[in-house]
């Protein structure tokens, strides 16, 4: 029985591997049909694969500079987030327990979302500066919305059914925050978390591009690369910040289930 | 999300007897209407009480205000005229969906009243294991709902009331939802604690046998605006057992209560 179950495991990985596997040797091999069909003296624009892996991750001094430039973003995007948390949360669960606060001050966060992040960016520099404080700004306010609306959400889409048991058994205000509508919130509230991660360093990049101060992170390096034409390594740090969305958005969907996943099932 | 008061509740024996009750009634409706603010007349005048060993069955097609009487009752809906007298202690109050909160065990659902009440956490664990016990799920306490089937979620439901030993329980269509079989077979379970707990029982439901053979009295309510048409004495003793089901007594019974349902 384990034997079968194990084979069609397989099976069944087999097929949900399969198909991405072999886009991506396709997408490989369009990359090297159009690298090698350039010009010698165009080629510049689009070396191929294992040129690129040659200059941008063989090479450790190329390596490590992404590398150092990657931790340097992940710093900025988590300080962003964990502030964004706290002041998203915070603010969702104020307008949780007072309508006037939230028909006051929900219309804004809307607009912060609206907003494009670039018209924000050089006037948050030209206040705060343009070293960490700044890119940490930018964070917070790219990535801040989602957590005010999934806590909201949460908080508010309690049943009646289990507002009215709370209320026959005389639960307080603090009561039925705490043991109903927190615990209902949590599923919508990390699904927040994650979509948030992932804007955060979207946040610390583009902060990067306009606040050049400070050790350069993922987005100075990129702007970096692309001014110099140093294109394999625009691909390394390309790779990296990529990756560096998928660690972080996969990483909270981890935390989610780790936390919810007993009693909600999880996306 | 509205008003979350408990309102309207008179408490009862304080010399006022015009609810109409006698020194020992759980709970008494005197001339009780609700008319919404949108202008739906939902319960028109409606008079009964509730005394110690009543198992109470009020029936009437879907829509005719069943649960808006029950949640008068309960306090959570301010009535329109009218009294509602209910005696001290805590209501039991089961409803259709089982509101079990999906973040916490069987255990810890069945703790939640004692926790709100603020009982010491020994005292809270000893009533909900003995009154999960008693509902027959001994076993599944660290199962979450998700994992348990409808009755099963009504048991638990049951026995999270249970754990305040009320005098007096509320059900609002609680087998609703269920299919035939594990209807019957809970309809039995439940006269099996209702004859343990000894409690007085109000119970809503829109199934005729149901109301029957659970009931000391059923109350036949008409569509909206919910008047009581009639009301029944059932004669069978307890404990009662399916086979009444097929007495000729039981029949004769049932028809009549559906012949004052059908001419209304």
């Amino acid at each position: 029985m384990t034997a079968r179950h194990a084979s069609s495991r397989l099976r069944s990985s087999t097929y949900r591997l399969g198909p991405p596997v072999v886009v991506f040797l396709a997408v490989l091999g369009v990359w090297y049909a159009i690298s090698l069909s350039l010009d010698p003296d165009r080629q510049f624009l689009l070396p191929t694969p294992n040129e690129v892996i040659d200059v941008g991750f063989v090479n450790q001094d190329n390596l490590f500079q992404v590398l150092e430039g990657l931790l340097w973003t992940l710093a900025v995007s988590m300080t962003g987030l964990v502030i964004a948390i706290v002041l998203g949360m915070t603010s969702a669960i104020m307008m949780s327990q007072a309508k006037w606060v939230e028909t006051s001050f929900y219309p804004y966060a809307v607009i912060i979302q609206t907003v494009p992040i670039l018209a924000i960016v050089p006037l948050v520099g030209l206040w705060l500066g343009f070293g960490f404080t700044s890119r940490v700004v930018v964070c917070v306010i790219i990535s801040i919305f989602p957590i005010i609306t999934n806590t909201l959400f949460g908080l508010q889409s309690v049943p009646a059914s289990f507002h009215d048991l709370f209320t026959l058994h005389r639960a307080g205000r603090m009561t039925r925050l705490l043991k109903l509508q927190f615990p209902n919130a949590l599923p919508a509230i990390f699904a927040g978390f994650r979509i948030s991660a992932g804007l955060s360093v979207i946040g610390a990049i583009v902060g990067e591009f306009f606040f050049r101060k400070g050790i350069p992170g993922l987005g100075r390096l990129l702007d970096l690369y692309r001014a110099r034409l140093l294109t394999e390594q625009l691909f390394t740090a390309l790779v990296f910040s990529s990756l560096l969305g998928i660690l972080v958005f996969w990483g909270f969907g981890f935390l989610g289930r780790l936390v919810v996943g007993k009693w909600h099932e999880t996306t | 999300m509205g008003d979350r008061q408990i309102s309207n509740i008179q408490p009862l024996n304080n010399g006022d007897t015009r609810g109409g009750g006698s020194s020992s009634t759980l709970i008494s409706f005197a001339n009780v209407s609700k008319t919404f603010p949108d202008g739906t007349h939902a319960v028109d005048n409606v008079s009964f009480t509730v005394e110690p060993g009543q198992f109470v069955t009020v029936v009437g097609p879907s829509g005719c205000g069943k649960s808006t009487l029950l949640r008068m009752g309960s306090g959570l809906l301010p009535v329109s005229s009218g009294e509602v007298n209910r005696a001290d202690g805590t209501l039991g109050y089961v409803f259709q969906d089982a509101t079990l909160l999906p973040w916490r065990t069987v255990q810890k659902n069945v703790e939640l009243f004692c926790e709100l009440r603020s009982f010491d956490r020994s005292e809270r664990r000893q009533r909900a294991r003995d009154a999960i016990d008693l509902v027959g799920l001994g076993g599944f306490h660290r199962h979450y709902p998700a994992a348990l089937s409808g009755g099963m979620k009504m048991r638990v439901s049951l026995a999270r009331s249970l754990t305040l030993d009320p005098p007096l329980f509320f059900f609002d269509e609680p087998f609703g939802a269920l299919d035939e079989i594990t209807r019957e077979y809970l309809n039995l379970e439940l006269l099996r604690i209702f004859a343990h707990a000894g409690f007085g029982a109000v119970f809503i439901t829109h199934n005729l046998y149901e109301a029957v053979f659970l009931s000391t009295d059923v109350l036949v309510m008409s569509s909206r605006p919910g008047r009581i048409l009639r009301s029944f004495k059932v004669p069978f003793h307890y404990p009662r057992h399916l086979d009444l089901r097929f007495d000729p007594a039981f029949a004769e019974l049932t028809g009549e209560v559906s012949e004052v349902l059908r001419d209304e």
